[in-house]
């Protein structure tokens, strides 16, 4: 197929809202498309099809949102038709629901933001269950036992090829870390400090554990670099515990053409104060470390107001929420390797806490030069639900919006954070970088995210006139459309027109084969049969994912050279 | 041959390390399983056929016979219900709510008479709980509230809670206290460091006492409450607060008696009150090997985990109104799909009643009171044995279970899916 | 002269129901199931004489089990294993959530000498081989 004549933005390649023709072929972008359908899309902005780098939309933790908050079922009810099953819940929607509404967003990449490797055969079965998009899956590695003890050895051999098994185990992309450390004292009931706190029986601290799985991952060449939940997140004051985590790394080299940690949802770890009562944004010393730093990126983590599902890994986190708020808990500690926790809230804009977050997300944005180094994410579902990026993408295009949100907001938010007084509006490229282009050179999928020749033919048409539509002041029209893709091609296919799903495709799950030295393999399969004989509670012929799993793999490779 | 870490396909322990010998397509002996799952892998006599009642005789037929004549019964139904499903597979779960959706039926699972008020508890108050193996290495106080492991989960002890041994309990029994509450003294509390013994529907009320006395308010109690002496409660108030990590596996003697979820929810909101003090956990002691299993795939595809009625075109819970005993209760169900349970057996005798003058299919590998009852018989395999699929533990672990000898008959997915294209066609011609 | 032992029926699981309930038209399932446990005081309270089984009444039924007794059992709660004939005992009612209530009911035991029926005759009343089935 050919898509005529649309106001193209394709950031990587340089093209700012050049008019030109994209050619599709057997599901790549081609120079020159020998036959086809073609789409007449002049007049109107094109971007690749967006990539959302973090998000919880697969496995147990999600699961158990849904199942607790019937309530959220109930919103969100969509009934079935010819093609679609029917769509439930709003911030914990179901599977189909997913693929259904990011596909209507004009998305066709999502990644689960983390797996705990003995659980991810259920995040493969909802994964699977999720229609059209392309996805993958991030592996939980910061607390687990043979992670700690490789940590406290120093050895970082056979921490990289446990971390190969770990992938493989649970056909997981990447690396991700929460709490390092803090899951496993969790155990117990505790959590660690700070950086230098050392995990209980372990005698390793979260400093060590970071440099030590940032080594590894460099080790192994993986197309992804650590991702990281920072100790002390959603604390006041919690900024030094992440700028004190970044200079703590400063040292460590990138093997790949790519950052060497991704901090992730930076809005809940760029907090000052020293207490509720003080509480206010440290986004502004985020943002400058991050200008004067180009080995590092982060994703927003912005709040949406309204009903939330907090849902992650950093379980003290989650009781201490739970508490708080007087809200209902549910915990999931998970022997060897994590602990998670969900929690479901709601943000208010009276609330002072709650609008001085909504501030910092934006602040982040605004503040950081290069939107190369922040994705627009909300941490589905913990800052808010993924329906509403266009909310987002819109108060980061338009003072105006912005200025008519913060009249709603707490009185408190101009004390505490200097957004009112940001008046920088990003373009069409730059937020063509934040949601498309930055997540997939981020997450080092090398034919996502951009429209060059080899690339995946996954391209959205909005129904939007970038030469006539001046988003600071139309920005209601802008959300519109964003809402709602005028186009959505997914791998050369048209999935969606005119907002309207039109055709369901399996999307392909991605996953890391990394191999490793012999000798080291032999290493970590001698600590594991040590670890399943005595401590996990199955056996370990049957822990790895199976095949039967992934139906549809998409296999990267990577390795010790 | 030897099969080996073979997953056992009875109780919600799912225990992965069975050994099984198989010879000739046979299997020969059973090793490690408990009592129940070694009669289960072993086998029972077989429904041999499908049948169809004609004139009140089942009458053999073929597959594709049964299948069309199930279609048609659900079809001609305006409220049917689809019912069963804990102890097959996940595949066979996923094409039921398939089917359910587009006869725009409702779905319910035995958990409804089970452990669907501990479900309808966790939606009050959330789940504070873990998996097995973090008991294993780490409890030093475990309690057994209205369940009875002895019996409905033999291995639990040792695999996983009272006796197993872990990083931070090496010396296994001798580490641990346990606590076990319950209306009688069966097997489970004679093995108990502390039995206390409460009068049958009065769970909530001690429960309520515990946690004053938790939260430092014992004063205000008088010194008996229904029966149990506060010193007893006070007694296990300490054990449990001076735990370095406890935990509270609860069954039936919570969601069977009065006050049913209520009990569960007050029980959940102990556990919360415990974690003030120190680190606690809790989980309901689900009775069938795949009964978690349903609720995670309803889930993930409806919103909700049991009792969906699809009739809207979109899924409606509400347990009480959406449940298979309600809708039966009430007469409204008029056709009756039922895949890996026994309702018959298994619901009020009043109850069964509503499936006496309504057409009944049933999906089982084995004959049952349900039989009686049904007008299309249909005998598939037996998930687990003779066919391979995921079941998701009752600490919400899943797992892949194995496939040990081939049988001539078709799986529950597979039925599921020919009844499903009968449908479809019979709507296409209409 | 009729002893009536008024006291609360509690059904469950056993490791016999659980071994046999694949097996539900076999005699090893009706010995798991179709028997009740009471307290020794209170199965010498009903004068049980050899041979004899005990009626049990309860408002949505009544059903004849035999008798047993288990010392773990106090007086006032008898206890048969789940299943049919439980089953005749618990009451339609699932309390607005779904569920019956399948432990805590108020029942009447007396000793009888009528026979304990096989599952076969328990549900002869709904069984679809003895009734004209409507097409």
């Amino acid at each position: 197929m050919i898509i005529k004549g649309g106001t193209v933005y394709d950031p990587t390649n340089g093209i700012l809202g050049e008019e030109m023709d994209i050619s599709i072929e057997n599901g790549k972008v081609v120079e020159e498309a020998k036959k086809g359908d073609v789409i007449d899309a002049k007049g109107f902005l094109v971007m690749p099809g967006g990539v959302d780098a973090h998000a919880h939309i697969a496995g147990a933790k999600v699961n158990t949102g849904r199942i607790m908050r019937p309530e959220d079922g109930r919103q969100g009810l969509e009934p079935k038709t010819k093609l679609l099953r029917p769509s439930t819940g709003y911030t914990v929607p179901n599977c189909y629901a997913m693929g259904y509404r990011y596909a209507r967003l004009g998305y066709t990449t999502s990644f689960e933001a983390a797996t705990p490797i003995i659980e991810s055969r259920h995040t493969h079965e909802e994964l699977e269950e999720i229609p059209i998009i392309d996805k993958g899956a991030l592996t939980l590695f910061g607390n687990n036992w043979e992670v700690l003890e490789c940590a406290r050895d120093g050895d970082i051999d056979k921490l990289a090829a446990y971390i190969s098994w770990g992938l493989r185990a649970s056909r997981g992309y990447g690396v991700k870390v929460v709490n390092p450390g803090g899951g496993e004292a969790w155990g117990f009931g505790g959590n660690v400090t700070g950086l230098d706190d050392p995990v209980p029986d372990f005698d390793v601290t979260p400093r060590e554990i970071i440099r030590s799985l940032m080594k590894a991952n460099e080790m192994l060449n993986l197309p992804h670099s650590v991702h990281l939940h920072t100790n002390n997140l959603g604390k006041p004051g919690n900024y030094a515990t992440t700028l004190e985590t970044l200079k703590a790394v400063e040292d460590i080299t990138s093997s790949m053409d790519r950052q060497v940690l991704h901090i992730t949802h930076m809005q809940f770890s760029a907090y000052g104060g020293t207490g509720w009562r003080d509480f206010e944004s440290k986004a502004p010393e985020i943002a400058d470390y991050f200008n004067k730093h180009d080995q590092f990126t982060m994703d927003m983590g912005q709040l949406i107001f309204g009903s939330a599902t907090t849902m992650t890994a950093d379980a003290p986190l989650e009781y201490a929420n739970a508490r708080l708020l007087h809200a209902k808990w549910s915990n999931h500690d998970i022997e060897l390797e994590e602990s998670s926790g969900v929690v479901p809230l709601f943000y208010g804009r009276k609330m002072p806490i709650n609008a001085i977050q909504w501030a910092i997300g934006l602040e982040l944005a605004l503040l950081t030069e290069s939107p190369w180094k922040i994705l627009m994410t909300t941490d589905h579902p913990n800052g808010g639900p993924f329906v509403n990026y266009p909310e987002v993408m819109t108060l980061l295009m338009s003072k105006p919006k912005r200025d008519e949100e913060i009249a709603t907001l707490h009185s408190l938010v101009p004390k505490r954070s200097i957004l009112a007084t940001l008046d920088r509006e990003m373009d069409w490229g730059e937020i063509a970088i934040m949601t498309r282009a930055a997540p997939a050179k981020i997450l080092g999928l090398k034919d996502k995210g951009h429209l060059g020749i080899g690339a995946d033919a996954d391209v959205t048409i909005y129904d939007l006139n970038p030469e006539k539509i001046d988003p600071s002041k139309d920005y209601k029209k802008v959300k519109a459309a964003f809402s709602l893709a005028k186009y959505n091609v997914k791998g050369g296919e048209v999935v969606v027109k005119d907002g309207e799903i039109v055709s369901l495709p399996r999307g392909r799950t991605y996953w890391v084969d990394a191999t490793v030295p012999e000798e080291h393999a032999q290493r970590v399969e001698a600590d594991l049969v040590d670890k399943f004989t005595k401590y996990y509670s199955i056996q370990k012929s049957n822990y790895m994912v199976q095949d039967a799993y992934v139906t549809n793999p998409m296999v990267v490779k990577a390795g010790v050279i | 041959m030897i099969i080996e870490d073979v997953l056992c396909p009875f109780c919600g322990c799912l225990c992965d390390d069975i050994k099984v010998e198989v010879e000739e397509n046979q299997i020969v002996s059973v090793k490690r399983a408990c009592r129940l799952g070694s009669s289960k892998i072993r086998g029972h006599e077989r429904i041999k056929a499908p049948m169809i009642r004609e004139d009140g005789k089942l009458v053999e037929t073929t597959y594709e016979e049964a299948y069309e004549k199930a279609a048609q019964l659900l079809l001609d139904a305006k409220r049917p219900l689809l019912y069963g499903w804990c102890s097959t597979v996940c595949e066979a779960q996923k094409k039921g709510v398939l089917l359910a959706e587009e006869l725009g039926a409702i779905i319910d699972s035995t958990a409804t008479v089970c452990h669907g008020p501990s479900i309808i508890g966790i939606e009050e108050k959330g789940l504070a709980g873990s998996t097995l193996g973090q008991v294993k290495n780490r409890a030093d106080l475990i309690v057994f509230w209205g369940s009875n492991p002895s019996e409905a989960h033999p291995r639990h002890a040792q695999r996983y809670s009272s006796n197993s041994q872990g990083k931070y309990t090496p010396k296994g029994r001798k580490n641990r206290k346990v606590i076990v509450v319950d209306v009688r003294k069966t097997r489970t509390a004679k093995n108990a460091d502390k039995f206390i013994q409460i009068k049958p529907g009065t769970d909530y009320e001690v429960i309520s006492a515990l946690r004053m006395i938790i939260a430092g308010k014992g004063d205000a109690l008088p010194e008996q409450i229904v029966g149990v002496s506060k010193a007893d409660l006070e007694e296990a108030a300490e054990m449990m607060k001076s735990a370095r990590f406890g935990s509270f596996h609860f069954g039936l003697g919570l969601t069977h008696t009065r006050g049913r979820y209520k009990n569960v929810d007050n029980a959940l909101s102990l556990i919360t009150d415990l974690n003030s003090h120190t680190k606690f956990v809790v989980m309901p002691m689900r009775g069938h090997y795949n009964v978690t299993g349903f609720g995670q795939v309803c889930a993930w595809e409806t919103g909700f985990p049991m009792s969906v009625d699809f009739s809207r075109g979109m899924p409606y819970f509400n347990p009480g109104e959406t449940a298979a005993c309600d809708v039966l209760g009430r007469r409204e169900t008029d056709a009756m799909l039922v895949v890996a349970g026994d309702p018959a057996s298994n619901f009020p005798k009043a109850v069964v009643e509503g499936m006496a003058d309504i057409p009944v299919i049933q999906v089982d590998p084995f004959e049952n009171p349900t039989t009686y009852l049904s007008d299309v018989v249909i005998p598939s395999a037996v998930a687990g044995v003779e066919v391979e699929g995921t079941a998701y533990r009752m600490d919400g672990l899943s797992l892949r279970m194995k496939k040990l000898v081939d049988s001539g008959y078709p799986s529950d997915e597979e039925i599921l899916e020919n009844i499903l294209e009968c449908v479809r066609r019979r709507q296409d011609d209409n | 002269m009729v002893v009536l032992l008024k006291t609360i029926m509690i059904s469950g699981r056993t490791l016999g129901q659980g071994a046999t309930c694949e097996s539900k038209t076999s005699s090893e399932f009706f010995k798991a199931t179709s028997f009740c446990s009471l307290s020794e005081d209170d199965y010498n309270y009903l004068r049980i004489r050899e041979g004899e089984n005990v009626l049990v009444t309860a408002p949505s039924g009544q059903v004849v089990v035999s008798a047993q007794t288990d010392e773990g059992l106090p007086s006032g709660i008898i206890f048969i294993p789940m299943g049919p004939w439980a089953n005749v005992l618990v009451g339609p009612d699932t309390g607005g959530c779904g569920t019956p209530q399948y432990k805590g009911i108020e029942v009447e035991v007396e000793a009888t000498d009528m026979k304990v029926k096989d599952v076969r005759e328990l549900f002869a009343d709904l069984d679809k081989a003895e009734r004209k089935v409507r097409s």
